[in-house]
């Protein structure tokens, strides 16, 4: 990683020499105090109910020559009952180049690629931060050099060299949505006998015409998620194929109507398979002229790897509710429920958050598992897991 | 007998040709406002919302913008939020268009997401301000039917009924300034029921390059709900040149840095 750094700030200043002196530069600063309850009796030995927690995230960013060089900065470190939690990160560290219809980023940067809400199955670029959300939307910084190109006539295309690869983080003891077995880190290896460092590469075009957006990327390296099985004493076991992963996402916009559909075919040693999450969302606006909008979304999600699926969704279902007041708070709520179409198995959620005065925010999420049957592999060890969580947030 | 249908048919006919002749003159002086301002090329401008509820407290919002004049089709536009902090670095890329619904993309930097949104909800309000995303957007010749109402001491009064049956209003009576390069001085907006919603004021104009006229405030009142919102534009900058290259998905995300 030190390595990297150098890298970057070498490239920063032969890049930037000599160009125009005017630098703006901006300092923001996060301050996050949550709380977690889990109300149900933990099922593993060792998990705790109650889970406070302060996070940071300062941001530094420089930018000159117009605002067409820029050095950005972002970290982030949270402190929690959870050691694993208990976790820092470089989210981003990167210098950016544009001129005219290219763009060039090099460091540790987030790419997000995809459509659908319900899960993220085209997103490839970052390794989550398993431990910072349930959803799977938080990232890792991931060190790139990237090449963007936009073209008026047929689109963007986007070219991603990805040296390193980093390892998803795992609950801990004291943690709940965990496996009765808590997952060390380093008991993780790699097919590649380069390790992290097997070099990566990846190539997206992204394009819309009239109403249509689309994305077409190929991923070739070593995966982001973890390939478990089970040994012969029925343990986990667990390590990151090198993998090949197409994936294609397409939204309509019609009108009102967002028509969204993302797939990916993946294959490596071990496992060939294929996913797709499709749906739609409905928005009635303004109703009755309050400023209020709901949203509807329904979304199909189906996965070849059926119990194996770490996400836990091989065919399922997606509702869900998503109302903004637009009040000068930006009050905003998102509910939803995951119903597995062959199973009893449910995930029911509640995604709120408010503004409070001008600098403050407040965040409630809720879990639900209900009904989870024994048979479901993933599933199965959270369904004493759901839980409220209370956030405030301060900015600076 | 005779000369009274004829005198009717007279009156009738210059009536109608009133009623015909109001609407050229509307749509003319709606092509001249547009002609006036032509040739701006492209601009950024830092913006101020003041937000002022009934009991007078107040929540601000600041915002930059940059717009790249297109001739054959509607403008291309960005806008970057500052603050509230929560929201910094949202932001939205607009390609509006002359006929149809214009396409949008929302960024939200928080996962570095870029979302088409839909453009259909026009009537909705900005940022829980009394300005409908409508009002902000780029005013092009063809969004509207004309009716010329008066001509006052230069000031120009023409009644504007939206085409996009997705409007929040019946109409609008909007101020043309004639010899000001016919810029606009005040709307006053109906709503579907056809009752007086809001006004519109602009004020503080300067004038750049000698030509372009652009208002430094546009205080915005809605006499229904009693709310204020108040926009305050600064620094505008006409010598960028910007390009179209400077409103993709690219430079959506970069600006929502």
């Amino acid at each position: 990683m030190r390595i990297y750094i150098s890298i970057v700030f070498i490239l920063i200043f032969i890049l930037s020499y000599g160009q125009e002196k005017k630098v703006n530069d901006d300092f923001e600063l996060e301050l996050e105090a949550e709380y977690r309850y889990f109300p149900n009796e933990a099922a593993f030995e060792g998990q705790k109910d109650h889970f406070p927690s302060l996070a940071i995230t300062p941001e530094y960013s420089l930018s000159w020559n117009k605002g067409y060089d820029m050095l950005n900065f972002k970290g982030f470190f949270r402190l929690d009952v959870d050691d694993e939690r208990t976790h820092w990160d470089i989210r981003e560290f990167y210098y950016q180049k544009s001129k005219k219809n290219w763009e060039i980023s090099l460091g540790l940067k987030k790419v997000y690629w995809g459509v659908t809400e319900s899960n993220h199955l085209v997103d490839i670029i970052n390794q989550t931060d398993a431990v910072e959300s349930f959803d799977g939307e938080k990232k890792l910084g991931q060190p790139m050099a990237q090449f963007s190109l936009s073209t008026k006539k047929i689109g963007t295309f986007d070219f991603f060299y990805l040296p390193y690869h980093r390892k998803r983080t795992f609950p801990g003891m004291k943690a709940r949505l965990r496996f009765p077995i808590v997952i060390d880190n380093d008991d993780l290896n790699y097919e590649s006998s380069a390790e992290e460092w097997h070099q990566d590469f990846a190539i997206r075009w992204k394009h819309y015409i009239g109403s249509v957006d689309i994305g077409l990327s190929h991923f070739y390296g070593t995966g982001r998620e973890p390939f478990f099985t089970y040994n012969y004493d029925f343990n986990i076991e667990a390590f990151y194929p090198i993998i090949n992963q197409t994936g294609l996402d397409i939204q309509v916009t019609n009108n009102a109507f967002l028509w969204k559909f993302e797939s990916i075919y993946r294959t490596s040693k071990v496992q060939d398979f294929f996913a797709l999450t499709g749906g739609v969302e409905y928005t009635f606006s303004n109703i009755k002229s309050s400023g209020i909008d709901v949203g509807i979304l329904l979304e199909y999600l189906y996965d070849d790897r059926n119990e194996l699926a770490l996400t836990g969704l091989q065919n399922d279902v997606f509702f869900g509710s998503r109302i903004a007041f637009n009040d000068v708070q930006s009050t905003e709520i998102l509910i939803g429920g995951i119903t597995d179409l062959k199973k009893s198995s449910k995930i029911f959620s509640l995604e709120a958050s408010r503004r409070l005065g001008e600098s403050w925010k407040l965040e409630v999420e809720g879990r639900f598992f209900s009904n989870i049957e024994n048979r479901e592999l993933i599933l199965s060890n959270f369904q004493e897991d759901s839980f409220l969580r209370l956030s405030f947030l301060k900015y600076f | 007998m005779k000369k009274i249908i004829v005198i009717a048919l007279v009156l009738g006919n210059m009536s109608m040709l009133t009623a015909q002749n109001q609407e050229k003159k509307g749509i003319e002086i709606a092509k001249a406002a547009n002609l006036a301002d032509q040739g701006f090329g492209s601009l950024e401008v830092n913006l101020k919302m003041i937000l002022k509820n009934k009991n007078g407290q107040v929540s601000e919002r600041q915002m930059t913008n940059k717009v790249l004049e297109l001739i054959e089709d509607g403008d291309k536009s960005l806008v970057a939020f500052n603050t509230p902090k929560d929201v910094k670095g949202t932001a939205t890329l607009t390609f509006t268009h002359k006929i149809g619904s214009d396409d949008q993309w929302l960024y939200l930097p928080s996962i570095k997401r870029v979302k088409r949104i839909s453009s259909s909800n026009k009537s909705g309000p900005f940022m829980g301000s009394e300005f409908a995303f409508e009002d902000l957007s780029s005013d092009e010749v063809e969004k509207y039917t004309y009716k010329f109402i008066e001509e006052n001491d230069g000031l120009l009064k023409v009644e504007q009924d939206p085409v996009d049956p997705k409007s929040g209003y019946a109409r609008r009576l909007v101020t043309y300034n004639k010899n000001k390069g016919y810029r606009l001085e005040t709307i006053e907006f109906y709503d579907r029921k056809n009752a007086l919603l809001k006004t519109l004021i602009y004020s503080d104009y300067r004038q750049y390059k000698s030509k372009h006229w652009r208002p430094g405030r546009m205080t915005m009142t809605n006499h229904q709900n009693n709310k204020e919102t108040t926009l305050f534009f600064s620094d505008y900058n006409f010598g960028l040149e910007l390009s179209d290259e400077d409103f993709t998905e690219n430079a959506l995300k970069r600006i929502g840095n």
